[in-house]
């Protein structure tokens, strides 16, 4: 690992001023995938700003009725929060659904969204990747790519963006608040990270010194139903294969009217199903609607040579979230009983 | 290390181990596991992955359990970190989940079992504070301490693995002291 320098900001603003003057810093939050990539080479920061103890950590409710998650709440505090489990249920289930208890102890709000890609090439410096070295190759595209992107992959780039709690903010409606040189502003969840096209080395838009500030959580979203559900090789403590976050509300006779899916482990980003959504409203809230909703998504899925397999597997998980979503009158006998 | 650390490259970083107080020049590269283990002598925590996969590493710091091969320790001054060390009380008196690990015999070689103990220390705090996991019913009340369950004692201990396949004995011991 290189020497760095380390620069504590006690406040944004300091925070922003430390970016600025070290254009090769990063900042450190709960550092649980920063340092490990320092470890491995991936990452060579000059400076790290140490943006941790920033007083940003609590949980507030504006009087707007939104929820706004500061940008160093810690992930198990955000998932436990009575804001979030009682108003947001899939954000809490997708935080639990990542990592280990110590990971969520230490992981925090904004660094959960600016965490890298696991592919394996890109945390092998002897590999090509174009994410780490622009214009090496990918080494994926022919090599390991079982984990990888089925939609909105380029030629130079198939990684899929690892985040739990990243899918649920997109279903949510949430946005993400960013704080730099030119003052503050905030974007939608479900467009802060974007697909790699021809520079996969930038997983989202945000710019060069600016910070993560927060999230905010609409009410839009508050108290409807919601769950998040994620496929993975063992039952805890590991990666998506495909993962699903929804939120669904229903009239009284049963047609949608209003629905936010995304999908987790499909993509460079949280992949929102904006088709399948329009599809949905005005619709049936059944498990044939969903289905066809679903399908109609996922038909731009250009899967590689081995991670066909995540097609049907999110199909199915999303059709199955959104059943056990819908009111219990209108799920199929087989679903009604402990299910 | 690659190359040599310059005065900018360093810090003076204070930290109380399992009660002492300790101020430290380190280099910023420097993880929390390293100086417990090579500055300190606390040896109780292991490096297993050292990429917070394994969870060999963990201790408490403030309260709080974590991998401590993941913490750059110049960001914890003026933290508390409590080891395996620090869970006795006294010479003799074992902690309860350090005699339950005995009388289950919930290991084989040991190498995991001081961060599964220090694990396990972490889990029983954050179910009495309410915090749910995976496998906690999401209708159950916010804020209520949860009970732990073989299967809640399962997928909270996820971060902490055993080569050896201690796991049902290690169940057991965490049953033990609930």
């Amino acid at each position: 690992m290189k020497p760095f320098g380390y620069v504590r900001a006690g406040t944004v603003e300091e925070a922003v001023e430390a970016l600025a003057a070290h254009p090769g810093a990063r900042c450190l939050g709960g550092g649980t995938n920063l340092v490990d990539l320092m470890k491995l080479g991936v990452e060579h920061p000059d400076v790290l700003v140490d943006v941790s103890r920033l007083p940003l950590d609590t949980v507030e409710e504006l009087p707007d009725g939104s929820v706004r998650v500061g940008a160093t709440v810690r992930n198990s505090d955000l998932a436990a929060h009575p804001l979030v489990r009682d108003r947001y249920p899939a954000l809490s289930q997708a935080l639990l659904a990542g990592a280990s208890g110590q990971l969520r102890n230490a992981a925090t709000t904004g660094g959960n969204l600016l965490q890298r890609t696991r592919c394996p090439h890109f945390q092998d410096l002897s590999k090509p990747c174009n994410k780490r070295a622009p214009g090496s190759g990918c080494g994926a595209r022919e090599g390991t790519h079982r984990d990888h992107a089925v939609l909105g992959h380029s030629e130079h780039c198939i990684a899929t963006h690892p985040s739990d709690m990243a899918v649920a903010l997109a279903a949510l409606d949430a946005h993400v608040e960013l704080y730099g040189d030119e003052g503050a502003r905030d974007v939608p969840a479900d467009r802060f990270h974007r697909l790699p096209g021809d520079h996969p080395e930038r997983d989202t838009g945000i710019r060069p010194g600016e910070l993560i500030t927060g999230v905010v959580l609409p009410p839009t979203t508050a108290s409807l139903p919601s769950a998040y559900r994620k496929a993975r090789d063992r039952a805890s403590y590991a990666f998506a294969l495909a993962s699903v976050a929804a939120v669904l509300e229903t009239a009284d006779d049963g047609t949608v009217t209003h629905v936010g899916l995304a999908f987790g482990a499909l993509a460079h980003k949280p992949w929102r199903a904006e088709r399948a959504e329009t599809a949905l409203h005005g619709a049936p809230a059944t498990p044939d609607s969903f289905a066809r909703a679903v399908d109609l998504e996922l038909e731009a899925a250009r899967p590689l040579r081995d991670n066909g397999y995540k097609v049907p597997l999110a199909r199915n998980l999303a059709v199955d979230v959104l059943t056990r979503l819908a009111p219990p009158a209108r799920r199929p006998r087989h679903l009604t009983e402990d299910s | 290390m690659s190359s040599e650390p310059t005065p900018e490259h360093r810090s003076d970083t204070a930290l109380r181990v399992n009660g002492k107080p300790h101020t430290l020049r380190l280099d910023h590269r420097r993880v929390l596991l390293d100086v417990l283990r090579e500055d300190l002598g606390l040896t109780g925590a292991k490096k297993g992955c050292d990429h917070g996969q394994c969870g060999a590493c963990t201790v408490l710091v403030d309260g709080r359990r974590v991998n401590s091969c993941l913490l750059l320790a110049v960001s914890l001054d003026g933290c508390d970190v409590t080891t395996v060390e620090g869970l006795t009380d006294g010479d003799d008196d074992l902690h309860p989940l350090q005699q339950a690990f005995l009388d289950r015999d919930a290991f084989q070689c040991g190498y995991c079992t001081p961060g599964q103990i220090c694990s396990a220390v972490g889990v029983l705090a954050e179910a009495e504070a309410g915090h749910p996991s995976h496998v906690t019913d999401p209708a159950a009340p916010s804020g209520r301490p949860v009970p732990l369950d073989a299967a809640e004692i399962r997928e909270r201990l996820s971060g902490n693995l055993c080569r050896c396949g201690a796991y049902p004995h290690i169940v057991e011991a965490v049953e033990d002291v609930i």
